[in-house]
């Protein structure tokens, strides 16, 4: 049976883990590749970095980061954050990303998704999708949710597997950071629209908020950032709880 | 020993790489036919187009290269399905090492394409499975698949039981990704280097 994912996520500037990343027992909290390792021994599935840095500087920099995570990793990790073109794309490709993430950019600009889709394969391509309700109608954000669109979250997705998408990662905007539970019924919507894998992103709280993500909201994968990093729930605590719960987990 | 990855633009190369590396083992990255044939070890890994990568394969000669080897070769992925016969992929005629057919999974209502993420693999082959591996969980990315048949040595269960590994000779190959899939994909790398 494939197994539901667990992906911790890591944001980055300038090559270093930003937003409180509380590890006593780390060296360097702020070394995304010693945390990624952590992450991977607790038993992550997978990793993503998103990277927020402004710089011009940043394709290097995001680079040489692919390529010491893929030196030290052993699990499938995701790269994004400020991803525009192809020449980005084959950097961090060759570097030894698995895959990379991208979000503002393909929506300003779809014909990317098939260009990359294309030139690297489905399975290298998530698009990360932000959206939240507005007059009862989920639509998508762009610039980290800082631009409304008026494009509808369904018809975004739909469009985004038919171009080559391999796979969706959808936050919702409105259950970011409350610790409440992820969107469940739009999440299973998500899922039901398209036929490739679905990333849930936004709203952990608690460990039974990711079994009614991966029951009700029909997730194949379960992102969280904060819970994980302040350690307010362990990895593997809740891979054993899912498990536990009929939840097929690697354990 | 010496190890040889065939170049050919595939995408992970580099992860291979990598994960050799953390085994203790520098591999050389090569398209030339002399520094493949010459190798203890061969890799023939691949992410991407099946008749795209024939293609590229047939204009450098490396077909003619691999079907010739005779030291153990482990093909990963696209790898592993251009080994065989065919692929439903673009309708692409393969390399035909090992005559196994190459189709595309028929998803029923609910089940997503590609088949991505961690799933379990089990009746495995001594030849390049420890027992302990038994039920461990593989990294997998892939939308074609071979079914079981005679050169089967691992199965894996997603829409239907398929093919997670094939032997045939010194051909031996996976349909995951053992370069990602943790301390069992490096157990799995670790006994192909031991052969």
């Amino acid at each position: 049976m494939l197994a539901k994912r667990i992906i911790p996520c890591l944001d980055i500037k300038d090559g270093r883990t930003v937003k409180g990343v509380n590890f006593v027992n780390l060296r360097d909290a702020g070394d995304p590749v010693e945390l990624g390792a952590l992450y991977s021994e607790q038993g992550a599935d997978e990793l993503v970095f998103l990277d927020i840095t402004a710089t011009h500087e940043k394709r290097k920099t995001l680079a040489a980061l692919a390529k010491d995570i893929a030196a030290h990793l052993s699990i499938p990790f995701t790269i994004g954050g400020g991803i525009r073109s192809m020449q980005d794309v084959e950097v961090l490709l060759n570097a030894g990303a698995d895959k990379i993430s991208v979000n503002s950019a393909a929506v300003r600009t779809p014909q990317l998704i098939e260009d990359l889709a294309k030139g690297f394969g489905s399975q290298f391509v998530v698009v990360a999708v932000d959206a939240r309700q507005v007059g009862g109608e989920w639509l998508v954000h762009l610039n980290g949710g800082r631009l409304k669109t008026d494009i509808r979250l369904l018809d975004w997705v739909k469009e985004a597997e038919n171009r080559g998408a391999g796979e969706i990662l959808f936050t919702s905007m409105d259950h970011d950071g409350t610790k409440n539970g992820f969107a469940n019924e739009i999440t299973a919507a998500v899922s039901d629209t398209v036929s490739i894998p679905v990333i849930a992103s936004g709203g952990a709280g608690e460990m039974s908020h990711f079994h009614e993500v991966f029951t009700k909201g029909k997730a194949d994968a379960g992102l969280a950032a904060s819970i994980f990093h302040f350690r307010e729930i362990s990895i593997s605590e809740l891979k054993h709880y899912l498990q536990g719960k009929g939840v097929t987990m690697r354990l | 020993m010496k190890v040889t990855i065939i170049d050919y633009n595939a995408g992970n190369v580099q992860s291979v790489l990598f994960a050799l590396q953390r085994l203790g083992v520098e591999a050389a990255l090569s398209s030339d036919p002399e520094t493949i044939r010459s190798a203890d070890k061969v890799i023939f890994p691949g992410v991407g187009e099946a008749n795209t990568t024939m293609g590229y394969l047939r204009e450098r000669g490396l077909d003619e290269v691999i079907r010739g080897l005779e030291q153990p070769v482990l093909g990963i992925c696209l790898g592993m399905q251009l080994l065989c016969a065919h692929s439903e992929e673009n309708d692409t005629e393969c390399l035909g090492i090992i005559p196994q057919q190459v189709v595309r999974f028929k998803p029923k209502e609910g089940e997503k394409i590609p088949h991505m993420g961690w799933n379990s693999i089990y009746n495995l082959d001594p030849a390049l499975f420890s027992p302990e591996l038994e039920k461990e969980y593989v990294y997998f990315v892939h939308s074609y698949f071979v079914e079981s048949g005679p050169y089967t040595i691992a199965t894996t269960d997603y829409v239907q039981p398929f093919s997670a590994a094939l032997r045939k000779g010194n051909f031996m190959a996976t349909q995951f990704h053992p370069e990602k899939s943790g301390a069992a994909g490096a157990a799995i790398l670790q006994q192909f280097l031991n052969l």
